[in-house]
């Protein structure tokens, strides 16, 4: 028996999540990244436990995407280590998925294909349910070109959730969205995340969209940690109440104060 | 009473600016109209050929200069049930033949130096430097070399076919936006997988508009070739009928290339239709 299997077992016996494996840990370590003479990631030491919702907030330019494209394999850090589960980091990560600001969907595939993209076996049975997931199971048939922008990212948060990653990398993914179609994102990407319990990672600019999603704020300021705060509210959260715009100033006051 | 209406409805609009709902309403089409609207582009070619069969009938302009279109239609019957059927066999052979040599070289050439940047510092500058030399300038050297043979032929085709298909290729597979490569590696994709699902479909748009370009530059290449160096093909049909001065036969090759053209873009616009349905300017999702 695998530590894996075992671990499983024992997590069964006791009761937890089934699929404790699910999900997995990253470590950041002294994370350094220069582009040319340019240091954009300055020192970042950060470490997402199994099944964490972190989110990144900060001004653009502040380097959180280049941590979070570091972390998906996409860049190479100049210093430093990222680990997931002690393992570390060489080429492009395999457990994480990364949805980007704009959908990236292949036009030439069709919504299924798209979806089940990269999947070895059953994909088309493991693309439909990723449909399911997200609403939209009945636009299988169609063309990217003919679907809104929110039905685009909706079908790139599918295409994500398909291959069941232990890690999900959002950089920024609902930036481009109208208020509402945002507001209906989040929610959907914090029910996915409830059900298939991955560790995510979000970036984003919008600090209210990260107290309402975040387990975990972090603040990069000019490449470096300003503030890493827990928010431990019960979920669905109420943004209207005295605690939730208590934190969200006091993240904003940081932001600003960049 | 019918006046009164009028006023009533009219009074009726001053008063009430509401929403017309029967204005969105499509006009109804009457099928005089549609059928009209089908007729009208093909008036002037009409006209054309009415005018053109009158000046010649009336003896206006002689038949050598240029025979009637009742001419050309009985010179190409009559071509038809003699030898005009082998040479269309054999202009089509060595067409195509010449496209697949140039196009097939030309698309491998495109995709590897678009691929892999050391190609491209290999090949790609002495490729642009025999772009310059227009390749029916060789026509002199290759007839010295093989005579009026296939080869000759075979060889200029390949060669006009080939940049347009080298260039198109080469640019199409450099312009896959980076954005959906890096999403294919991030979803698994590597290797033959990455190219075959994500550079090939979206370099194809433009090795398409390579491979419509090169149709033309092929006919192109063969009517020159055939009309220099033939004793065979549609080409010498023209070249032979001008020394004969029958005018009437000459015509009938050059509308038979221009057939064969015509067909030859309707091929690659089916391909296009077929191959990129995704593609709003192409495909079925165009609505």
């Amino acid at each position: 028996m695998s530590v894996l299997q075992q671990r499983e077992a024992g997590a069964r016996a006791e009761g937890w999540r089934s699929d404790a494996a699910s999900s997995a840990r990253v470590e950041v370590q002294g994370l350094y990244k220069a582009f040319g003479s340019n240091l954009v990631l300055k020192g970042i030491d950060l470490e997402l436990t199994p099944g964490e919702f972190v989110v990144i907030v900060g001004r653009s330019g502040c380097g959180k995407s280049t941590l979070l494209r570091v972390i998906a394999g996409l860049e190479t850090q100049s210093q430093g280590e990222v680990l997931i589960d002690g393992t570390p980091l060489r080429s492009i990560n395999t457990h994480a998925r990364v949805m980007f600001q704009d959908a990236r969907l292949f036009p030439w595939k069709r919504v299924r294909e798209n979806v089940g993209v990269g999947i070895k076996t059953d994909w088309q049975s493991r693309a439909d349910s990723a449909l399911e997931d997200v609403g939209l199971l009945d636009r299988a048939k169609d063309w990217p070109s003919v679907l809104s922008g929110g039905q685009r990212q909706r079908i790139a948060l599918a295409r994500a959730l398909a291959s069941r990653p232990r890690i999900l990398l959002l950089d920024e993914p609902l930036g481009a969205l109208d208020a509402l179609t945002r507001i209906e994102m989040q929610d959907l990407v914090e029910r996915v995340w409830q059900e298939h319990s991955f560790t995510a990672l979000l970036i984003t600019h919008d600090v209210e969209e990260a107290v309402a999603l975040a387990d975990r704020v972090v603040v990069i300021d000019q490449g470096r940690i300003s503030l890493n705060i827990s928010v431990p509210f019960a979920r669905p959260r109420d943004r209207a109440s005295a605690d939730f715009i208590e934190v969200r100033e006091e993240v904003l006051r940081q932001v600003k104060a960049g | 009473m019918s006046i009164n209406l009028t006023w009533q409805k009219k009074a009726q609009a001053e008063f009430e600016p509401a929403f017309d709902v029967s204005a969105l309403r499509e006009p109804v089409k009457s099928p005089y109209l549609q059928v009209g609207r089908r007729i009208v582009p093909y008036l002037l070619p009409a006209a054309t050929l009415l005018a053109w069969q009158i000046a010649c009938r009336s003896g206006y302009v002689a038949p050598q200069i240029l025979p009637s279109p009742t001419a050309v239609v009985l010179a190409a019957e009559h071509l038809a049930h003699t030898e005009l059927w082998a040479d269309v066999v054999i202009s089509t052979k060595r067409a195509l033949l010449g496209f697949v040599l140039g196009g097939s070289i030309g698309f491998a050439f495109g995709m590897f130096n678009g691929l892999i940047r050391a190609f491209e510092e290999l090949f790609d500058t002495t490729i642009h430097l025999t772009r310059t030399i227009p390749h029916l300038a060789l026509i002199p050297l290759l007839i010295l070399w093989f005579g009026i043979g296939e080869e000759t032929k075979v060889l200029l085709v390949a060669m006009g076919v080939f940049f347009p298909i080298y260039l198109n290729t080469f640019h199409g597979m450099r312009s896959v936006e980076p954005g959906l490569v890096e999403a294919g590696r991030v979803y698994g994709l590597r290797g033959f997988s990455l190219f075959r699902q994500v550079i090939l479909p979206a370099a194809l748009p433009s090795i398409l508009v390579g491979f419509r370009f090169a149709l033309g530059a092929m006919w192109l290449t063969l009517i020159v070739a055939e009309t220099i160096a033939a004793d065979s093909g549609i080409g010498y049909i023209t070249t032979n009928a001008r020394e004969f001065m029958q005018t009437d036969v000459m015509l009938v090759g050059i509308l038979l290339y221009a057939f064969l053209g015509k067909g030859a873009d309707l091929f690659s616009r089916t391909l296009e239709r077929i191959l990129l349905p995704w593609h709003p300017n192409y495909g079925k999702a165009a609505r």
